[in-house]
């Protein structure tokens, strides 16, 4: 056993509003920069539907993700030689098009047009090449079934079944995925770069690309079976949803899931034996790999697996993490989450618990009471076209996990409802989806009502040298990445000025954030009028620029 | 006379590849990040589809028959019983055939740059100044391949290749080359001054060919202290060497 940990995702589909709102945050705070206009390294899609970008889930035609080649695991895409041998041209790579052309509106139209008897207007303008530009399609065209039959029939996960029940689904139902890097166990992307550029953490799994091995070959962007590596056609680098590796590292959420609205995101650490993964994601039977995915998760219960743990180098704030993490609990104790296509042999690591309410409206819909156990799982039977199209997205086609989990939602639901109107509780509920009450309700509090600490329960990092003063510029400070901008750029922050210069501060330092961009400026503000302050003037014999 | 062909083929190629060197040292240690293909694929696809291969491997072939047309010497074929005859027929065949798709595939790739408004936006200075020089190095060399169809050819075997490789010697053979024809020195030429554009431009993704994918393990693992360190194998953890990046744990404890 060779004890691994990392910091996983679990969303609740039912309680997303699809209000995009950590896409947006998500994009103010990574791809708001030119070269990755197209990038959202978070989006939110309506399902059914293509996504984005179009129809990513047909790998037929992708390549993304792995294959089983007599039995060994090797990327869709192509092994070692071929994938050098396509060097010059990726032949399954998506073109802008595929995502969408961005574009800006020319505001300067509005002021600037002659006086006339139109109003004037803000045509489009493509960010690509800066000419005039009609727009087709975006990243989220198709939201809330916009677009119609023509653009559903497109989804590669709706082709898959079969037609009569297309047809029926159409006014069926419909919910929202939000989607981010899956930072799987076994990431396809990481295997088809040729320049090692991507890499899997050890300290907390998750995928990050080096920007400065990146050489641009794009194999990754093909390798991704989720599409969820983007290239920076400024920069000529790979970029990726990153988990917010610097929250993370310092015990905060990723800013898609502090902004979330419907607060659907959980996250938190997960055990896992490596040495599993391979042969799990080799399994045989795609509609194993389910299974075979929970059995690499390790109990952090186990006074086994803590002793493993802590000897492969997990500190033990991490293993206790892990024992309160809400990811492990919706995974493994409970079962109500699913990964998002377990088919790609890539071990995601963002788990999804499948939306009920659908199964529930369509239920009251034909004047039934939604929330009676008894009817409840029998819709659950008997809706078939929900359950095959989650099946799709989350277990390969094996609506019975799918089954399982929503009749453990269902169940819930209807535990809660007597203890909500006062009634008695009724074990029977809970035992017939083989949990008892206790669980029951712990499973409710952790789905309704779990407050910002319980929702989020992430350790610090724990890779921290003691060198941490040789290198005090912040990762992300790249050119063209998402710090580049010094403070200089957009304001200087407020700084102290105490009289008499630095020697007037103890130990007689320069405070440590006044940083070389704020050499030279000085806040008048704070001072108190008496003495020279530091940096109003330059050292004498410093260069300035 | 004499001046000028001494500072062309004895002085100006050690000028160019020292700055090869030091250019590229300079920008691999200041703009790692600026070692990248940058690829326009993501713009059009049909076109490179085409140019992109036939350009490349074209090029593949043409850098190899450039090492064995210098750097072997005619005594070496002699003894291996290679008639002149043979050697000149095969260099113009397989040479001159890799020299045309390279050609063909650069001349589709120009087209699709100055054609194609995505493609031409994301064009950059030194993208202009490559690209004239590359295509008439091309067309040099494959008008000098081409004269060695008259009936009393130019044995670039006698004359050029002796002069690159006493470059080596550091003893250059400057007479060697000046009295090589005019397609032959303008290759040169330009052959060094596309040396001494290389670190500056987007030639540097040549030197950093990802052959090592060739015997890598598939999924790489790396510790979140060492930065640069190679991948580890998955679960060795190794202690964090001491002075390795980290980002100062204070800064960022905010909430």
């Amino acid at each position: 056993m060779r004890v691994m940990a990392q910091v996983a995702m679990v969303m609740n589909l039912d309680k997303c509003i699809g209000c995009h709102t950590c896409s947006v945050t998500c994009k103010q705070t990574w791809t708001n920069r030119s070269g990755t206009e197209y990038a959202w390294f978070n989006n939110v899609e309506t399902r059914p539907g293509q996504g984005y970008p179009r129809a990513y889930e047909d790998q037929d035609r992708w390549k993304g993700g792995w294959a089983l080649k007599h039995g060994r695991l090797v990327p869709r895409s192509g092994g070692r030689a071929r994938r050098l041998a396509r060097l010059f041209a990726n032949p399954e790579l998506p073109s802008l098009q595929d995502y969408y052309e961005p574009w800006t509106y020319d505001y300067e139209n509005l002021i600037s047009a002659p006086l006339g008897d139109d109003v004037p207007t803000a045509p489009p303008r493509s960010l690509i090449d800066g000419r005039p530009t009609s727009v087709t399609w975006g990243p989220n065209w198709d939201d809330d079934l916009g677009g119609g039959p023509e653009h559903l029939a497109a989804d590669p996960v709706l082709k898959k079944m079969n037609a009569d029940v297309r047809l029926e689904y159409e006014q069926a139902f419909m919910f929202y995925l939000p989607r981010i890097c899956e930072h799987c166990l076994n990431p396809s992307c990481v295997a088809v770069c040729p320049s090692g550029a991507l890499y899997k953490r050890i300290e907390d799994g998750i995928v990050l690309v080096d920007q400065d091995r990146c050489r641009g070959w794009r194999m990754c962007v093909t390798g991704c079976p989720y599409k969820k590596v983007y290239f920076n056609h400024s920069s000529g680098k790979a970029e990726k949803c990153t988990f917010c590796y610097p929250r993370i590292e310092a015990g905060e959420p990723t800013v898609c899931s502090e902004t979330c609205v419907g607060r659907l995101r959980y996250l938190g650490v997960i055990l896992y034996d490596a040495d599993k993964v391979g042969d799990a994601a080799a399994t045989p039977d795609e509609q194993d790999l389910y299974e075979a995915q929970l059995e690499c998760f390790l109990d952090p219960d186990d006074p086994e697996v803590a002793r493993a743990a802590e000897a492969s180098g997990i500190p033990h704030d991490w293993i206790t993490a892990a024992r309160r993490s809400p990811v492990h609990a919706l995974i493994s104790r409970y079962r109500v989450a699913l990964p998002l296509h377990p088919e790609y042999r890539t071990m995601p690591m963002v788990w999804y618990i499948p939306p009920l309410s659908p199964v529930v409206e369509s239920l009251t819909a034909t004047g039934h009471d939604g929330e009676d156990p008894a009817k409840l799982f029998a819709a659950i039977d008997s809706l078939r076209i929900p359950v095959e199209y989650l099946a799709g997205l989350f277990t390969a086609g094996d609506p019975g996990p799918v089954e399982a989990s929503l009749c453990r939602l269902a169940a819930m639901r209807s535990h809660m409802r007597r203890v909500n109107l006062g009634e008695e509780r009724d074990p029977a509920i809970a035992a017939a989806v083989g949990m008892d009450t206790e669980s029951i309700e712990a499973m409710y509090r952790l789905l309704a009502l779990a407050k910002y600490e319980e929702r989020y329960v992430i350790p610090t990092s724990y890779a921290v040298s003691s060198g941490a003063e040789t290198d005090g510029g912040c990762s992300l400070d790249h050119d063209g990445g998402p710090g580049m901008y010094g403070a200089d750029t957009f304001h200087a922050p407020l700084v102290d000025v105490p009289a008499g210069g630095p020697s007037a501060l103890p130990g007689g330092h320069e405070p440590e954030h006044a940083g070389t961009s704020l050499r030279g400026r000085v806040n008048l503000l704070g001072w108190n009028g008496r003495g020279r302050p530091a940096g109003l003037f330059p050292r004498r014999g410093e260069q300035t620029e | 006379m004499n001046h000028l062909h001494t500072a062309l083929w004895g002085v100006l190629p050690y000028l160019c590849v020292g700055l090869l060197v030091t250019g590229t040292a300079w920008r691999y240690r200041y703009d790692r990040f600026g070692f990248t293909t940058r690829s326009s694929q993501l713009h059009e696809h049909r076109l490179l589809s085409v140019g992109g291969p036939l350009f490349h491997f074209g090029l593949l072939f043409v850098v190899a028959g450039h090492v064995i047309g210098l750097a072997v010497p005619e005594s070496w074929t002699d003894r291996a019983h290679v008639h002149e005859r043979l050697y000149h027929a095969n260099a113009l065949l397989v040479g001159g055939t890799a020299g045309l798709a390279t050609l063909a595939g650069l001349v589709i790739l120009l087209y699709r740059r100055l054609r194609v408004p995505a493609v031409r936006a994301a064009t950059s200075r030194s993208d202009r100044v490559v690209h004239p020089v590359l295509i008439t190095v091309i067309l040099a060399g494959l008008v000098a391949t081409a004269t060695t169809l008259q009936p009393h050819p130019y044995d670039y075997r006698v004359g050029v290749s002796v002069w690159f490789r006493s470059l080596f010697g550091l003893d250059p053979d400057v007479s060697a080359m000046s009295d090589a024809p005019f397609v032959y020195q303008l290759h040169a030429l330009l052959g060094m001054a596309l040396f001494a554009l290389w670190p500056f431009s987007r030639l540097v993704h040549a030197f950093t060919a990802p052959l090592g994918y060739l015997a890598r393990p598939y999924v790489v693992y790396r510790s979140r202290g060492a930065r640069h360190a190679p991948a580890p194998r998955p679960g060795s953890h190794p202690a964090p060497p001491p002075g390795t990046h980290a980002p100062p744990p204070d800064a960022v404890s905010r909430r």
